[in-house]
């Protein structure tokens, strides 16, 4: 390592430190004006009077601030739900508002120096870390030492990894008041880009952007010289940035609505709920254009392009999932298993997600078109439950969180519903496979151990067939890190896609029967 | 095909577990036993340097889950031969411990070349071919030290020498000839991973010769001594001076041995019902003009598996093999070759068509006869396809052709740097021809790697 690198993995170390006390400072003072400005008009008077005990008290920290407010709050909400008051409970969380409202803190009044001090930092030692890498070194991917490091073979490094990820999802997702600096300390950025103030949303959007460009940078050092990798790598940046960050924020800024125009339901799963569909019927022109571009991407988008590219235009090159994999995510990818059970267990597993899916957004829509005759209230609770448990818990919490402990892909290839769709056309109805040169595999596994969808490459190399695969993302490394030129990604006629080879080619002595 | 006919098989390399996996696919009575000391499991040897480098896991480089065993009726035991009692068909195992067999089949592979040089016992001395000689080499460079000596300049020998590095160990790679792995490949490519090598700050030293590994007071190597008389202090040395059959424990028997088991095209011993396949086999007579008596690569190991397992099931069956191929990867350039291109040949009846890029790192070589017909490529630094080469040689294509179509041949990932135009230029510039150079694609333009 060398002394650049080191100053670099001390800065981010800092910036990672401070990045995390952060929900420990400040103080938190609650004021009447706060409450009515930060509740909903129906609310407001009930949450000034059962809040009041609170007004002008200085907490000391969120935990003190929180616990008293989750009394009081509770207090008045248990005692209706004894009664079987229940059309007076209060369901809305007006702890993250209020929590943001009361903070006093260095980070709210300099939210600058410490997104600096933060992040900045971390960017910038990451990017120092990085660059040097392979320097003096000849082109050519080595996974030296990744079963050796304790980081990227499940070892303290790794688990301590996995656990800030896993804090952060849980957190974000159901405790964003803890967030209350984090938040505060992005809000310039987004008065900047949307005119509106930061929200969880915005922090997390801000970090996957940034944590996806600069893993990015180490793909494009580790990986330099194989085209590829690089030019998915660049797809990946960009898509985040402009399709997923950018342009939502700037569609807010000119009164549209909030759209990610690459994101495909079902793994969008909210699309065809109704306040979306009201969000984009009520506005005008562009809100059916966005309408109808959402539908046509999902009926012919992803049928057109996987017939013609196989899943990977989308999982490896656009999907904002896909490139937090890809790049974030790339040092675990050796940790995906590879054993049959698993792929057993994927099977099951996804295709129950997409079944999941579909079933709810089909019931949302005849609940939404028999203007909620048919179901009434029902679809909310299933929105509910899919949110928390698919949307929060497995996509987030176990999809990212996991990443030291099970590979980069958990949520793709357990849990994304699109990725099931996508990969039914690949392995039906697409042009694409992995092919196998002839009889040049050694069976050495390095294809295998890379895979991050846990597919078992060597399988299907050894025995000189082609890999037809629905979990296969096209990422390419299996055919960046063979050491004998045996695999390629192509997109090709169907005929002979699917091969068998009882005899491998190179053997006269065998005639077989074709 | 008989009943329950029970096939041993000693060694459980690529070899014999080829052989156990097509005999269990063409009967499924025969009772057959995969034997090893090695590993109960099979794994890929050739990837034994990774697992040193931390690119794998031991368990990695196993092609097939425990549950496949079983699932076939593959009986796997861990045991050491120790001798075959031909008359009784007895296996006598280490242990005392025998075992009946009907048909066997010897897959006992080989062991590193040991050439009587003195001081080549010595603690810190090895070679690398078995999962034992990496667990050695882990113990014998756990600790730092200032440098390693590796003889021999071969496929063994520039792995070993690449796992050093990976240890941060400084090597000095001893090789006899004048040139890289000049038995196998022609000066230019030889030349080129040479440069490669010394690229990788490993010190390639051409024409020197090894005369003997000095000890120290405890029995460890201390240095090697070359044949001019220079000292190099070191505190391993790695032998990779090729490989030959390990046989030893079969000699002195009814077993008819040379260098290796003496075996028919049909893999046939001297004994009926006993077989030999994979590198300790030793054909009687090579099994084709371009062939050598013994065959040492994993793809003939494989074949010969697939070959003896017709036979062991009832379809006597010959060997023979089909277009030579054969790959490697030195340090980061891939090597494929396809045909027969030698070291060296007679340019009254051969002519040679090489390309190399600029940039020193790839490059191209093809061979024809005085008629123009294709005999076969070497490429290093890019990827060519198999079938293709193997079509263009049944055909028996001429070169121009071959060349024409080399855009099809062309295996790099998408978006690669398009070699083959570079090669088809310069191919009209030498020979001529009546086709243009292949064109790239608008995006390939846009987007790919500049040649």
């Amino acid at each position: 390592m060398s002394i650049i690198q080191k100053i670099g993995l001390g800065l981010f170390l800092i910036g990672m430190a401070i990045f995390i006390s952060m929900p420990f400072i400040g103080t938190y003072t609650l004021s009447e004006d706060q409450v009515i400005s930060g509740t909903k008009d129906i609310h407001q008077d009930k949450m000034a009077e059962i809040l009041a005990p609170m007004y002008g008290v200085e907490y000391g920290s969120n935990f003190s601030f929180l616990s008293a407010f989750n009394d009081h709050f509770s207090s008045y909400n248990d005692a209706l739900k004894d009664q079987g008051a229940w059309d007076q409970v209060i369901w809305d969380d007006y702890g993250f508002p209020l929590a943001m409202s009361a903070l006093e803190s260095p980070i709210k009044s300099q939210p600058w120096l410490f997104l600096g001090l933060t992040i900045g930092l971390a960017v910038l030692g990451g990017l120092m870390f990085i660059f040097p890498q392979y320097r003096g070194e000849p082109e050519g991917i080595k996974n030296n030492g990744i079963f050796h490091s304790s980081a990227t073979s499940r070892g303290f490094i790794g688990i301590a990894t996995g656990t800030f990820l896993i804090s952060f999802y849980v957190l974000l997702y159901w405790y964003p008041a803890y967030l209350a600096n984090h938040v505060w300390m992005v809000n310039p950025v987004s008065l900047i880009l949307s005119g509106n103030p930061a929200s969880q949303w915005f922090l997390y959007g801000f970090i996957y952007t940034i944590a996806i460009a600069v893993m990015g940078f180490r793909m494009f050092r580790k990986y330099r010289g194989n085209k590829y990798q690089i030019l998915r790598t660049s797809s990946v940046i960009f898509f985040q940035t402009a399709f997923a960050f950018l342009i939502p924020e700037i569609l807010v800024l000119l009164n549209q609505p909030y759209f990610d125009f690459k994101n495909i339901w079902p793994l969008d799963y909210d699309f065809f709920y109704s306040y979306n569909l009201d969000t984009l019927v009520s506005s005008g022109g562009f809100g059916l254009f966005m309408l109808m571009w959402g539908i046509l991407l999902i009926i012919i988008g992803v049928p057109t392009f996987t017939y013609f590219f196989g899943k990977r235009w989308y999982c490896s090159w656009v999907c904002g999932c896909g490139g937090l994999a890809e790049t974030v995510g790339d040092p675990y990818r050796q940790l995906s298993d590879k054993s049959l059970k698993a792929w057993k267990y994927e099977r099951v597993i996804i295709h129950s997600v997409l079944v999941l899916a579909v079933v709810m957004t089909a019931l949302t829509l005849a609940n939404y078109f028999s203007s909620f005759e048919l179901l009434g209230n029902v679809t909310n609770q299933l929105h509910a439950f899919y949110g928390f448990g698919i949307g929060a818990a497995f996509s987030g919490v176990v999809g990212t969180g996991f990443y030291p402990f099970m590979g980069n892909r958990v949520w793709c290839r357990f849990g994304c519903p699109l990725a099931a769709y996508l990969g039914m056309v690949q392995k039906f109805k697409s042009r694409f496979r992995i092919t196998t040169n002839g009889g040049q595999c050694i069976s050495c596994g390095n294809c295998s151990t890379y895979c991050e969808m846990g597919i078992d490459v060597r399988w299907y190399a050894q025995r000189g067939q082609n890999i037809v695969r629905s979990s296969c993302v096209g990422c390419g490394v299996c055919s960046a890190v063979c050491p004998r030129g045996v695999l390629k990604l192509e997109n090709g006629s169907e005929e002979n896609r699917i091969n068998d080879m009882p005899i491998i080619i190179g053997n006269d002595s065998i005639k077989v029967n074709a | 095909m008989s009943k329950s006919q029970h096939i041993a098989i000693i060694g459980n390399g690529i070899s014999g577990v080829t052989l156990a996996r097509h005999i269990r696919k063409a009967d499924s009575n025969a009772q057959i036993t995969l034997i090893s000391g090695e590993s109960k499991y099979f794994f890929s040897r050739t990837a034994l340097m990774y697992i040193y480098m931390g690119h794998m896991k031991y368990e990695n480089t196993q092609p097939y889950e425990p549950w496949f065993w079983e699932k076939n009726r593959i009986d796997l035991k861990e045991a050491w031969v120790e001798t075959v009692d031909y008359s009784t068909k007895d296996l006598i195992f280490a242990n005392g411990e025998k075992l009946r067999f009907d048909k066997l089949v010897l897959a006992v592979g080989s062991k590193p070349n040991k050439f009587g040089w003195p001081g080549q016992d010595l603690k810190g001395v090895q070679g690398l071919y078995s999962k034992q000689d990496l667990e050695l080499m882990e113990e014998n460079t756990k600790d730092q030290f200032d440098r390693a000596v590796i003889v021999g300049g071969g496929l063994i020998g520039i792995e070993m020498a690449e796992m050093l590095a990976y240890r941060n160990i400084p090597v000095t790679f001893l090789v006899r000839e004048e040139g890289f792995w000049t038995n196998v490949l022609p000066k230019e490519e030889s030349d080129l991973v040479g440069r490669h090598i010394r690229e990788h700050h490993i010190d390639l030293r051409l024409s020197s010769e090894l005369d003997e590994i000095l000890s120290d007071e405890s029995g460890r190597v201390r240095a090697v001594k070359t044949k001019a008389g220079e000292e190099i202090a070191c505190q391993f040395v790695g032998l990779t001076a090729g490989v030959s059959p390990n046989v030893q424990f079969l000699k002195g028997s009814e077993l008819e041995v040379n260098r290796g088991i003496k075996v028919n095209e049909f893999f046939e011993t001297n004994i009926p019902d006993v077989y030999a396949i994979g590198d300790c086999a030793e054909f009687q007579t090579p099994p084709a003009a371009d062939r050598r008596n013994l065959e040492q690569v994993w793809y003939t190991g494989r074949m010969h598996g697939e070959t003896l397992a017709q036979t062991l099931t009832g379809k006597r069956t010959s060997y023979r093999p089909g277009h030579w191929f054969n790959s490697a990867k030195f340090l980061d350039i891939e090597y494929q070759t396809y045909g027969t291109v030698p070291s060296s040949w007679d340019t009254e009846k051969v002519d040679s068509f090489y390309w190399e890029h600029r940039n020193g790192k790839v490059c191209f070589r093809m061979l024809m006869d005085k008629e123009g017909r294709f005999l076969g490529v070497n490429n290093f630094g890019f990827r060519l396809r198999h079938e293709f080469f193997d079509k263009a040689l049944t055909q028996k294509w001429t070169g121009a052709k071959v060349i024409k179509n080399l855009d099809k041949a062309n295996f790099d990932p998408e978006f690669f740097a398009p070699y083959h135009q570079l090669i088809q230029d310069q191919f009209l510039n030498d020979y001529g021809g009546d086709f243009a150079v292949a064109k790239s694609s608008f995006i390939q333009k846009l987007f790919g790697a500049k040649l």
